[in-house]
């Protein structure tokens, strides 16, 4: 399946590399760097590419690519989905996914990577059964391993691998008893010019934080599970009880994990918790142009809306921006030229508003077309799709009496308005 | 002193023989770097490159000679530099060597932390790619070191260097060998793992043996780790093959999870092609597919759609009656609420079913059961298994099934832009089979400005694809942002779209057109100049009638650039050079002038350009062609040359001139077809789809090809299991099963006992209610599964949707009686003459079919307002009338049942034992039953369905036929071979003195996305005959005619079918309720509000009902007003009538409401999502209501 593995550093520096069969020379690479610089923005090289003797299937995360190369057929979402596996246990171990990170724990990546491929076949991806054996870098540890020349390599032999539960290891223990999950909705939109809604639907996740002491079997039940229309489960979850009983019971793995995600059926109709009033236009001669922007809060139920930020990617031809907002600060980034606007929360009595002038290159022609403008927002406490809400959870087969909590946040995910 | 300067402080050749040395270098000194420092080597590697750097300087320095004290100062001074950092090992620097040496002293140390240091350091240089081989022999001796981290460290390195040094790395096959028999499986495990990783080929013999063993290890782990290791000895050795098929199938009868997904992978790897080996563990792979781990899922999944296509029959092609019925079953249940049938007809229901099953087609229980089992991870979280369970869908489900794919892959769009990019290449090949399955989520594949430019311009090709007559509006407005995008890229791509929606849908050719033409003033060429080249494409389709644009594009060539624009121009000019005759000399006047700048292609056209005007306007051109040939004769491109000296040969009379050159006007003025845009994405199905191969459009090595259905179905006993192995197998599953019931009871109970119970008393008083609830859900369920657990393949999906329908046939029921109870019996009546009305008003359609006088018909409208009496009459005439064309009536029939194959089988459930269990029903649901596209085809096959013509058309008329007059008629039957499909029933009559043979269709002649089902071929029909068969379009929802050849066996005969759009749409029930809440939905754009004068004669509900449902195929909604305006009690003010019905493509809603006024005055209301249905849909029925 996958043959080989190079880490690239976002300018193209190839600092680690891993094999699980034969060696591949790392000039394989070089059909890679040559995609990477003709398509200049990194998001946009290809994620398959084919070479003379091989295929290279790569992800861009945190700025660094993920190189995987192969030489037979096999489904590329199979590789995709794997490199941002080891991504995302790249980051649930070092906290962060970066080239400096993984530098620095080269040998505990690399075990990682050890662990999780045999013969380029998937072998343990569970974080649960790779933390029991590879632990995770902690600074008491590393402090404790360079007095004793101790190392991250679990000193015991795992034994998740063989329970019937493979993505929680045995034997877990805590003093207290906490269960936490956060229903984080995400409202996708898109509005045109005059603020009529486009596209809208709310995507929906369920993140869960459990430490329970042993194996404990819990049941989440919802106050209106119609409400979902299309959902996707962590593999502990038990798909017929959902079936037949629009209830989630799983026996959890430990710690933080993705207990569902979910669409809301696009029945109903999506709130849009703000509203934006823009003018960005740019003068036919002069090389100049406007930009007058006021954000207000439209559905957000009573809830204050927090977080607020606005990002406007602005043409290529834009030099420089004098803005002033009554709230927030901004700042205009010479090499990507975006705007960003922070704005923080949102008072209904004073809105918010960013307006100023725009200087464009001297000699290029008016734009086109006027910047989108990208929202982000957060409101606490509420989850956007009305109506959606825990009622209850349960345990079986554990005596103890655990600490429940839910939370509920609403943000914007990919919410754009047209100009 | 900065590295930098001391650089610039070198002589510029001590510079050149740095680099010099240090490419001869290279290799020796990578070996050597000074990552190896004690205790802080991570950080020094992560700035070992300015180490590295300045070491070749110094060695440079001193080997070259030439570089002086420049270069030797500054190797000094990176030696500080590196001592610093390196700590305190920084000491052994100036002795290279000395490095691996230190680390040979660590490992050959006794304490373990020295040796996991050095082990640390060196795994840190194989993962930067250095090279550390010279160190195998000092690294190996601790293989057999008792610290497990250095032992794993060690591993790491063997496996990365063994095959360097297959000597060396013998020395330690026998600590494996020790290992693979420790107590500990993990150690087992681990053993195995990597003797089977280190390749040498001396080993084989040991890893097979080693294999063999693992294979029937107690512990799965090691069994899984045996499974990954038959690959690996496979690639070292592939001689092995035999034996490792043995290992494969020994390992293939394992029952646990956690080795199937390792030995499907090996078996993939290893003997594809021998898919006998998957029948005796289909059904258990099948089943605990949910249960192995995602990875896994996706391997089986992949495997598993190849055995299914070599094993299973094409439920698609075969005209399957129970998978059509069954899918047909289940929209039927699903959509409608009011399942309102007796128990008696139920039976018969399941008779017919059971019927159905002794047919020929019958899809295996098999196949059911691996769309059953890879259903429920569609729900996946890893999009890879998502995606297999899409490709296997779409592979090997009926149609009719294939839809629940569409919205988790949808769900996947949200996903990493690696993901989405994969998953819409994947959508993209789909939505040119299934367009009807994207449909709905059109709006989720609209572009943000965001998306990076790969993602865009497949999102763009996805709706280009999903475009249609009913939304090409609303993609065309999308369009119209995109074209103003920043991304120039995604501009032209999003031009190229426009043109292709242009040429697929002709409504809106004109106005891509003309949007195209405004953007040839755009500013920017490149948009220009894509506009130019779809103008180029679309004009050629009908070139007479824009000439202007012509013209106009002929200006652009003093402005546009680019040179594939340029050329397009030149060849429209020349092509179409007739209807602009005084620009096109010109131009070539232009053109000859700037020649010799031009590019290749534009030459080209210019010497296209030229010879065109010389054969059509040889007075005025001839000169300018003379020039530009001559030009052409001296070009440095030899295509030019070639092509002058051909083009002068075959236009330019001479007399040595060929035979051909009297045919040059032929040739080159020729009539060429239009060009045919068509999505990149085109067949490319054939390959897998979310494969490798798929992605790339090509085969990628070792890629499986997807083999095509078997034409007989195979054995299917292969699969069977013997009684003696399958008792435990079966009693494994029903206990998986049971396990689940378990886990299905257990929350029930203890969900009641938690309540009671004191700890749960924190949140039980608000819980109490959806406890109880849930809890009576669960105990349904529970008992359904239990029935099913003694169904070895057990039918839960279907038996829970029996059981909501239970339920809501219980409310319907309710409902029923108490609509009863306040219903008169006269109500009844009327009731009842109002489903005769209905009858006659079909048979009244057929008299017209069969050659009555047209007085007759045009009376027969005037009858809907007289009196029942009058009416009974009228039917008995109607019923009267078949048997007095006897003959007639019998081959009618015959050919019916021939053609309806599927149909007879329902046949048994006759129509007079129906209707007067229907008398009983109430009003509304009559009404109801109409709206009821199977149960009419169920349960009314022979009496309607040979004489249900409504309003027949004709399709050849006698004269031009030469006798064969063929008219059809949209029986308004569901189409039972393709619910997507409209039934149009064709009436042949052969009124020539000879018998015309096999009559059959040809060439047929379609808009994109609509397809037919061709009506079997007639072998005979005598003189004097008629026959009929029954033929099916799917139009895609739109009016689009479509054209054929009617065949005889002598001649054949160009004809077209082109529906109204009142037959797009089948009826579907909706209360009034759920007809109030769908209209809530469908306001704004997709609503039409017409106001009329109702017809004289058609103010009363029965002509307004009549009429509507005759001018398309609704169905009434039962409404609050049925109540009122029953007979006895005055009729109510302002009755509002309301219809609806279903698109019989994209099943959108079709939803009518008549609303009437005083003096006859009524408003005509129409929604729908498609608009052009809608307009077209208000048009007709105003037709018929004011006439």
């Amino acid at each position: 399946m996958i043959n080989s593995l190079f880490l690239i550093s976002h300018s193209g520096d190839i600092f680690l590399e891993k094999h699980w069969k034969s060696v591949i020379s790392r000039s394989v690479c070089d059909y890679f760097l040559e995609a990477k610089e003709k398509a200049g923005d990194p998001e946009n090289v290809a994620p398959v590419l084919q070479t003379p003797h091989h295929y290279l299937i790569s992800i861009y995360r945190g700025k660094l690519f993920f190189l995987s190369v192969t030489q037979t057929e096999v489904p590329p979402l199979f590789v995709i989905e794997f490199l941002h596996r080891v991504a995302d246990t790249f980051q649930d171990y070092f906290g962060d996914c970066s080239e400096v990170v993984i530098k620095e724990n080269t040998v505990t990546v690399y075990e990682l990577l050890e662990e999780m491929l045999d013969n380029g076949f998937p072998l343990a991806t569970e974080s649960n059964v790779l933390k029991e054996m590879i632990r995770p870098p902690t600074i008491l540890r590393s402090v404790v391993n360079t007095l004793t020349g101790g190392s991250n390599v679990g000193g015991t032999l795992p034994t998740g691998q063989l329970s019937n539960v493979p993505w929680r290891r045995a034997g877990v223990k805590y003093t207290n008893n906490e269960a936490y999950f956060d229903v984080i909705e995400e409202i996708d939109a898109i509005l045109d010019k005059s603020g009529t809604t486009v596209f809208a639907e709310i995507q929906g996740v369920v993140e869960a934080c459990v430490k329970l002491t042993g194996m404990p079997d819990l049941t989440l039940s919802f106050m209106n599970p119609r409400l979902l229309d299309d959902v996707s489960f962590h593999p502990c979850v038990r798909f017929k009880r959902w079936e037949s009983e629009r209830v989630l019971s799983f026996i959890p793995p430990d710690g933080n994990f993705r207990l569902m995600s979910y669409h809301v059926s696009s029945q109903n109709l999506v709130a849009i918790p703000v509203y934006v009033k823009q003018n960005i236009s740019f003068l036919e001669t002069g090389s100049c142009g406007r930009l007058d922007i006021t954000i207000g809060p439209k559905q957000t139920m009573g809830k204050s809306v927090e977080n607020l930020t606005v990002t406007i990617p602005m043409p290529k031809s834009v030099l420089s921006v004098n803005l002033t907002a009554t709230q927030g600060t901004y700042t205009f980034d010479l090499t990507t030229k975006v705007v960003l606007w922070d704005v923080g929360k949102l008072n209904p009595q004073k809105l918010p508003n960013l307006r100023g002038s725009i200087s464009i290159q001297t000699g290029s022609p008016k734009p086109e077309e006027n910047p989108s403008i990208n929202i982000g927002l957060q409101i606490q406490q509420l989850a956007i799709s009305a109506g959606l809400k825990v009622s209850r959870l349960d345990m079986y087969g554990e005596k103890y009496k655990p600490f429940k909590g839910v939370k509920y946040v609403t943000k914007a995910g990919k919410f754009q308005v047209r100009t | 002193m900065t590295t930098m300067q001391r650089l610039l402080q070198l002589p510029v050749n001590a510079v050149n023989i740095v680099k010099t040395v240090q490419s001869q270098v290279q290799g020796h000194e990578e070996d050597k770097s000074p990552v190896l420092s004690p205790d802080s080597g991570q950080q020094t590697w992560y700035s070992a490159l300015q180490p590295d750097e300045l070491r070749h300087l110094r060695s440079g320095g001193t080997g070259g000679g030439g570089g002086g004290g420049g270069g030797g100062g500054g190797g000094g001074d990176q030696e500080e530099r590196g001592s610093q950092e390196d700590g305190g090992g920084g000491g052994s620097f100036q002795s290279q060597p000395l490095r691996h040496d230190d680390l040979k002293e660590m490992l050959d140390s006794n304490k373990d932390s020295l040796k996991l240091e050095a082990m640390k350091r060196i795994v840190a240089m194989i993962a930067r790619g250095k090279n550390a081989s010279d160190l195998f022999p000092a690294v190996v001796k601790n293989v057999a070191c008792k610290n497990i981290e250095v032992k794993k460290l060690v591993y790491v390195y063997l496996v990365r260097y063994a095959e360097e040094q297959q000597d060396l790395a013998l020395l330690s096959i026998s600590t494996f060998q020790r290992g693979l028999k420790d107590p500990n499986q993990l150690i087992r495990a681990s053993a195995l793992r990597v003797l089977s990783s280190i390749r040498v080929t001396i080993i084989v013999p040991i890893m097979m043996l080693a294999i063999k063993e693992a294979a029937s290890d107690m512990s799965p782990y090691v069994r899984k780790t045996a499974a990954h290791a038959i690959p690996k000895l496979y690639s070292l050795d592939p001689e092995q093959k035999d034996q490792l098929i043995e290992v494969i199938e020994k390992l293939l009868a394992d029952k646990t999870t956690l080795v199937a997904g390792s030995v499907v992978m090996a078996f993939e790897e290893v003997c594809p092609e021998r898919i006998d080996l998957i029948h005796k563990n289909y059904r258990k792979l099948c089943n605990l597919l949910i249960d192995v781990e995602e990875w896994g899922q996706v391997v089986i999944i992949n495997m598993l759609t190849r055995y299914a296509r070599t094993q299973f029959l094409n439920p698609n092609i075969n005209e399957s009656l129970l998978e059509e019925g069954g899918g047909a079953d289940k929209t039927f249940y699903g959509s409608d609420e009011d399942e309102d049938e007796d128990e008696e007809e139920k039976e018969k229901k399941a008779e017919a079913a059971a019927m159905a099953k002794r047919k020929p087609y019958v899809m295996d229980p098999d196949h059911r059961l691996l769309l059953r089992n890879t259903k429920p991870l569609l729900q996946s979280r890893n999009a890879a298994v998502v995606m297999a369970v899409a490709q296997l869908y779409f592979h090997l489900a009926p149609k009719a099934e294939v839809g629940v794919i569409a919205k988790a892959l949808v769900r996947l769009l949200r996903s990493h832009s690696e993901v989405q990019y994969v998953v819409l290449q994947n959508v993209a090949t789909m939505t040119i089979k299934r367009r009807g399955m994207f449909e709905p989520y059109l709006k989720s594949f609209y572009i943000r400005s965001t998306d990076p430019t790969q993602i865009k311009i497949l999102k763009l090709e996805v709706l280009t694809n999903l475009a249609n007559e009913t939304n090409i509006s609303t993609i065309l407005r999308e369009f119209q942002t995109y074209i103003k995008s920043m991304d120039k890229d995604f501009v032209a791509a999003t031009i190229q779209a426009i043109g292709r929606c242009a040429t697929n849908i002709g409504e809106v050719r004109d106005t891509c057109l003309n949007g195209l033409v405004q953007l040839l003033s755009n500013r920017d060429e490149l948009v220009v100049a894509e506009s130019v080249v779809v103008i180029k494409k679309l004009l050629q389709m009908q070139p007479e009638k824009h000439s202007d644009i012509i013209k106009h594009m002929a200006k652009l060539t003093d402005n546009i650039q680019v040179p594939m624009a340029r050329a397009s121009i030149l060849w429209l000019i020349g092509e179409y050079c007739e209807h602009v005759p005084k620009i096109a000399p010109d131009v070539l006047r232009k053109m000859a002038k700037s020649f010799t700048n031009e590019e290749d292609i534009v030459k080209l056209q210019i010497l296209n350009l030229a010879a065109k005007l010389y054969l059509t306007n040889s007075k005025q051109t001839k000169l300018l062609t003379q020039y530009v040939l001559n030009l052409a004769k001296y070009d440095q491109n030899y295509d030019i040359r070639d092509r002058a000296r051909f083009i002068r040969q075959l236009i330019v009379p001479t007399e040595k001139s060929g035979a051909l050159s009297k045919y040059a006007k032929k040739l080159f003025l020729a009539l060429k077809p239009a060009p045919v845009l068509e999505s990149p994405f085109k067949d490319r199905d054939h390959f897998q789809l979310g494969s490798l191969s798929h992605l790339l459009n090509a085969k990628a090595g070792g890629y499986q090809e997807l083999p095509d259905w078997p034409e007989s179905a195979p054995d299917p006993s292969v699969r069977n299991v013997e009684v003696k192995e399958s008792v435990p197998e079966w009693t494994k599953c029903s206990s998986r099963e049971k396990r689940k019931e378990k886990k299905v009871e257990k929350p029930f109970y203890s969900d009641s006992e938690g309540e009671s119970g004191p700890t749960e008393s924190a949140d039980s008083e608000s819980d109490s209610a959806s406890g109880s609830e849930s809890g009576s859900e669960g105990s349904g369920s529970a008992s359904e599964s239990e029935e099913s657990g003694g169904v070895s393949v057990s039918e839960e999906e279907e038996e829970e949707e029996e059981e909501e329908k239970k339920t809501k046939k219980r409310e319907l029921k309710k409902a029923v009686q108490e609509s009863e109870s306040e219903q008169s019996s006269e109500e009844e009546d009327r009731k009842h003459e109002r489903k005769m009305k209905q009858q006659k008003s079909d048979s009244e359609s057929e008299s017209d079919e069969e050659e009555e006088s047209e007085s007759e018909s045009s009376q027969s409208e005037s009858d809907d307002s007289e009196s029942e009496a009058e009416v009974r009459k009228k039917k008995k005439a109607a019923e009267s009338k078949p048997p007095s064309k006897p003959a007639k009536r019998e081959t009618t029939k015959e050919k019916k049942e021939m053609s309806l194959l599927d149909l007879d089988d329902f046949e048994p459930a006759p129509s007079p034992q129906v209707t007067p269990v229907n008398n009983l029903f109430s009003n509304s649901l009559v009404t109801d039953l109409e709206g009821l596209s199977l149960s009419e085809a169920v349960l009314l096959p022979a009496t309607i369905t040979p004489s249900s013509a409504l309003k027949s058309y004709e399709l050849l008329h006698r004269i031009t036929g030469e006798g064969l007059s063929v008219e059809y008629c949209f029986s308004r039957q569901p189409f039972s071979p393709d619910a997507n499909m409209v039934a149009v029933q064709m009436q042949f009559t052969n009124s020539s003195a000879s018998d015309t043979k096999s009559l059959h269709m040809e060439d047929v002649k379609l808009q994109s996305g609509m397809r037919v089902k061709e009506f079997p071929e007639i072998e005979l029909l005598p003189a004097g005959e008629t026959a009929t068969a029954v033929m099916g379009i799917d139009f895609c929802d739109s009016t689009q005619a479509a054209n054929f050849q009617l065949c005889t066996h002598t001649r054949k005969f160009f004809v077209s079918i082109q529906p109204p759009v009142g037959e797009l749409m089948r009826p579907v029930f909706l209360t009034e309720n759920e007809f109030k809440k769908e209209q809530g939905q469908l306001m704004g754009m997709n609503e039409i509000t017409e106001k009329l004068t109702l017809d004289a004669k058609c103010r009363n509900e029965h002509a307004i009902v009549q009429r509507v449902t005759t001018a398309a195929n609704l169905s009434r909604v039962p409404c609050g007003s049925d109540k009122e305006c029953s007979p006895p009690v005055p009729p109510p003010e302002h009755p509002v009538h309301r219809f609806a019905g279903r698109t019989v493509t994209s099943g959108s809603l079709v939803l009518v409401t008549v609303a009437t006024r005083e003096e006859g005055a009524a408003q005509l209301t129409i929604n729908c999502e498609k608009m052009v249905i809608g307009t077209m849909l208000v048009k007709d029925i105003l037709l018929a209501l004011t006439q």
